[in-house]
């Protein structure tokens, strides 16, 4: 199959965040830890054939791996990697580089001025 | 809706390179504009931390290039993810003077790579195998129905 690229990741796991059912088997998921379909049923106030549903296509987006389980139930768990995937997409949004040049700007504006006034050369005097 | 693999600003300074240099690669001048406290290693291969104080932890630089006073690079983790994730960004400083002052840019990038074991886990032919337990489970649930 093809190599996702990162952009394709990223967007599955934003997508399947921005879809309440998709973002509550998720989070009960990533709260409460491997479970079948017929558990998050139990806990979440859709059908099961509804999170089934649901479940394929987050597994289809590698955001929880499916395992085997007793008598071919199947436990599904959360698959952090995309998650750090979107994250390092978030982080790219986060990095902020303009706050901390103009704290860079202001730093070496400041011992100038600074020296200026104890020189007594500062035009402003 | 792409990742901004390489985040790139250019700011113009009043200062010398030399000032501008001194402000970015020493622990005084890290620990004011970028963090609140730093120590630095400053040679290739070299480590810096930086702190800060309002709950924003500590990072470790890993010093790459040390060319004063025009060039000075690190590379360091991403932001919210494990200190165990591989992936780094490569955060580089050009100075150039600019009549008396100095024209900074700084460029980030590698925020879009893809760590070979997110491929492992996530897409190493799983989600094919699993495409067809999910379809005996869909059957087996229609027929509960």
């Amino acid at each position: 199959m093809p190599r996702p690229d990162p952009e394709a990741i990223a967007a599955a796991v934003f997508a399947a965040l921005a879809e309440p059912t998709r973002r509550g088997i998720l989070s009960t998921l990533a709260a409460r830890g491997p479970m079948t379909a017929t558990d998050l049923a139990g806990l979440l106030p859709i059908s099961r054939q509804a999170i089934a549903k649901h479940l394929e296509l987050l597994a289809a987006a590698g955001l929880v791996l499916a395992e085997p389980g007793e008598r071919r139930r199947i436990r599904y768990r959360v698959n952090a990697a995309p998650m750090a995937m979107a994250q390092s997409y978030l982080a790219a949004l986060a990095r902020d580089w303009d706050s901390k040049l103009t704290r860079l700007q202001r730093t070496l504006d400041a011992p100038e001025a600074a020296a200026r006034a104890s020189r007594g050369t500062d035009p402003t005097d | 809706m792409p990742i901004p693999d390489r985040i790139e600003r250019t700011v113009n300074l009043g200062q010398p390179p030399e000032r501008v240099w001194e402000a970015l690669t020493s622990a005084e001048g890290l620990g004011s504009w970028f963090g609140d406290r730093a120590t630095v290693d400053l040679r290739p291969g070299g480590t810096a931390y930086v702190e800060w104080d309002d709950g924003g932890g500590k990072v470790t630089l890993t010093i790459v290039v040390v060319e004063p006073p025009s060039r000075f690079a690190w590379t360091w983790g991403i932001q919210g993810l494990p200190a165990t994730d591989p992936r780094r960004t490569y955060v580089e400083f050009t100075l150039a003077p600019n009549g008396g002052g100095t024209r900074l840019t700084v460029v980030e990038s590698g925020f879009a790579q893809v760590p070979d074991e997110l491929l492992d886990t996530a897409y190493d032919g799983n989600v094919a195998g699993w495409r067809k337990e999910l379809a005996e489970l869909a059957d087996y649930l229609d027929a509960a129905a």
